[in-house]
């Protein structure tokens, strides 16, 4: 209570000892927050400054240091004309697309439902939902690998089924579909593990989200005649705004590192006619099959350079201090 | 969120869906036919488990247990060093955990609790380190392990994760906000150093949060799969899910017992999950907000 705002200041009382008692509490801080940086820069930063070394020369990686050449901007436009990586820059955009949205158009109705309707049962609805978040990709992309089987598959059979209901039945395909085993089919496949993976936590923010906008805005509204769609629209959707434009950044910047899912669902081989090769698959490739890693290298870059367009696209559409004002709840 | 007392929490106008119980109903019916299109996968995981292959990959799949889960155990024992590979998993998970604790803690005190010289700038320095895409230092990270000789090590993975800008924040946040400066100052008083304030009253203090923050870390360190990937060259060595992977990869499939290796991996997490959802789902999101 008594505590003078001066506290933020250094050390007020006790000059006892002097000596190494203020050496150590000077010098503490220091001590306690060097692991962290020092990991960062043998760990973090050195790479990606030796991934700028690299990605200007020509070097086998089982071949000594030694032996890197220099070759300029080669590896980039080598990287530039290669058709497999625009193909593969194509199917990670697609996969990005083809996965981002629906997660978020399927996760901001859920999210609304939870906060809406149940309070009590809300928590335990969530962990449902968020459960396929916390399991290993390869866990998952096994399982779907068999749900996904042409002729025997359980998502087969349970279209067949549904084909069959009279009326209804209309909608859905007379064949089986070949999920994995046919061009058409490659991304959407994957596209659905994806999101089947991440709407529980896409939910999970927006109804953070949700819950920081308070109550009583809703009740002036109804109070003000505002019918549930106008609540929605002028009330829930700019306050959400901000949410919107953290969780669209995060799948963004995820979509375009894809790896697991479709290295896992396609084999590690891309699938039929390559439709599922990432690009981080390709530079993986590229440097653990071709051995090339300086064209590996230079390919990183011009994916980060993607990435960092598109997040500077996302800011200026969903605009910027969404970072700080999303603290969200909890 | 906090009701009053007074009016009675079903029919507060807040609730919209309460005045219109249609609309709260399809609501209902959605979430509970979402939940269970979210559940199906693990339900199938754990039939599948329990079926030979030929089974599996039968018309129409099995949708009800069967009797060769034991068959499928001793078809994958006798595959992969399953065991062992779990063991190295749980190690490296462990390990990771430990290590990530202390150093994160002991980062997040010094950045809650002191005031020194360049401390705005390094802790902007630290959640820019968020921000960079981790899979943009693929190759020189392979290579450095490479040249370190920690191929096939489980350190080439610990030691680099030993302490993460995310864990810091995270701790510097509950330990800014939950315990009083005073509680510092007062041990200093009584000449306690900075490491035994550190130890005695910081660390039997942040119980909640390193909780939090042990689980975040230690999930994605079982289902950790591209470092491993990179890292580990041996059957001995593997991870469970590289294991598992390699078992795919392997033409004549034995489904049966891959599946029974799948359930088992995620069998621990869904335990772990089963306790401690709560935290740590909240410890999730508090790091999504932050990058």
């Amino acid at each position: 209570m008594t505590a003078p705002p001066a506290n933020l200041t250094p050390t007020p009382p006790i000059p006892k000892v002097g000596g190494w008692d203020n050496f150590q509490r000077k010098y503490a801080p220091y001590i306690f927050i060097s692991p962290f940086f020092l990991l960062f820069f043998v760990f973090g930063l050195f790479p990606i400054i030796f991934n700028a070394y690299l990605s200007v020369h020509e070097w086998q990686p089982g071949s000594g240091l030694g032996d890197m050449k220099f070759v300029g901007l080669r590896n980039f436009t080598d990287n530039l004309t290669d058709p497999t990586f625009w193909l593969s820059l194509k199917n990670t955009a697609i996969l990005a697309v083809e996965s981002g949205l629906p997660q978020h158009l399927i996760a901001i109705p859920l999210a609304f439902a939870i906060n809406m309707g149940l309070k009590r049962a809300q928590s335990f609805i969530t962990a449902i939902y968020f459960l396929p978040y916390i399991t290993s990709v390869v866990a998952i992309s096994v399982i779907f690998f068999t749900l996904f089987s042409w002729q025997y598959g359980v998502l087969n059979a349970a279209l067949g089924s549904l084909h069959n209901i009279p009326v209804l039945g209309a909608l859905f395909p007379a064949d089986k579909i070949n999920w994995l085993g046919e061009r058409a089919f490659v991304q959407p496949s994957i596209a659905m593990v994806i999101v089947w993976r991440y709407v529980g936590w896409n939910m999970l923010l927006y109804l953070s989200g949700l819950q920081a906008i308070p109550g009583d805005l809703y009740e002036a509204a109804a109070v003000d005649g505002a019918t549930r769609t106008e609540q929605f629209r002028f009330i829930t959707l700019p306050l959400l705004r901000p949410t919107i434009f953290l969780a669209v950044t995060l799948s963004l910047i995820g979509g375009f590192q894809l790896f697991e899912e479709p290295y896992i669902l396609t084999n590690g081989g891309g699938g039929v006619g390559q439709a599922g090769l990432t690009t981080i698959m390709y530079m993986f490739r590229t440097y653990n099959a071709y051995s090339d890693a300086g064209l590996a290298a230079a390919m990183a870059w011009l994916l980060f350079i993607v990435i960092g367009l598109l997040t500077l696209v996302n800011n200026r559409i969903f605009g910027r201090s969404g970072m700080s004002d999303s603290k969200a709840a909890k | 969120m906090t009701s009053t007392p007074l009016a009675a929490p079903r029919t507060t106008p807040r609730s919209i869906s309460g005045k219109r119980p249609l609309s709260r109903a399809a609501s209902i019916l959605l979430l509970v036919f979402g939940g269970l299109l979210t559940l199906a996968p693990f339900y199938f995981m754990f039939v599948f488990a329990t079926h030979p292959r030929q089974e599996i990959f039968s018309l129409p799949p099995p949708v009800w247990f069967g009797h060769d889960l034991t068959n499928n155990y001793e078809s994958l024992l006798s595959r992969m060093p399953f065991w062992r590979n779990l063991w190295n998993s749980l190690y490296l998970a462990v390990l990771t955990t430990a290590t990530t604790l202390f150093f994160c803690t002991l980062g997040g005190y010094a950045f809650a609790m002191y005031e020194f010289k360049g401390k705005g700038w390094l802790f902007g320095l630290l959640l820019a380190t968020l921000l960079i895409p981790s899979t943009l230092n693929i190759v020189p990270y392979a290579l450095i392990m490479q040249a370190l000789g920690w191929i096939d090590t489980p350190r080439a993975l610990w030691i680099p994760g030993m302490a993460n800008a995310f864990g810091i924040f995270l701790m510097r946040q509950y330990i800014g906000s939950a315990i009083p400066r005073e509680l510092v100052e007062a041990a200093r008083i009584d000449g306690a150093t900075e490491f035994t304030t550190f130890r005695k009253v910081i660390v039997p203090l942040t119980g909640p949060a390193m909780a939090t923050l042990g689980l975040v870390t230690f999930v994605q360190s079982w289902n950790g799969f591209l470092g491993p990937l990179i890292i580990f060259r041996s059957a001995e060595t593997y991870t469970a899910p590289l294991a598992l992977r390699t078992l795919q990869g392997i033409a004549n499939t034995d489904w049966g017992a891959l599946m029974c290796g799948v359930a088992l991996t995620v069998v621990p997490l869904l335990v772990i999950f089963a306790f401690a959802s709560r935290r740590l789902i909240d410890g999730l999101t508090s790091g999504a907000l932050k990058g």
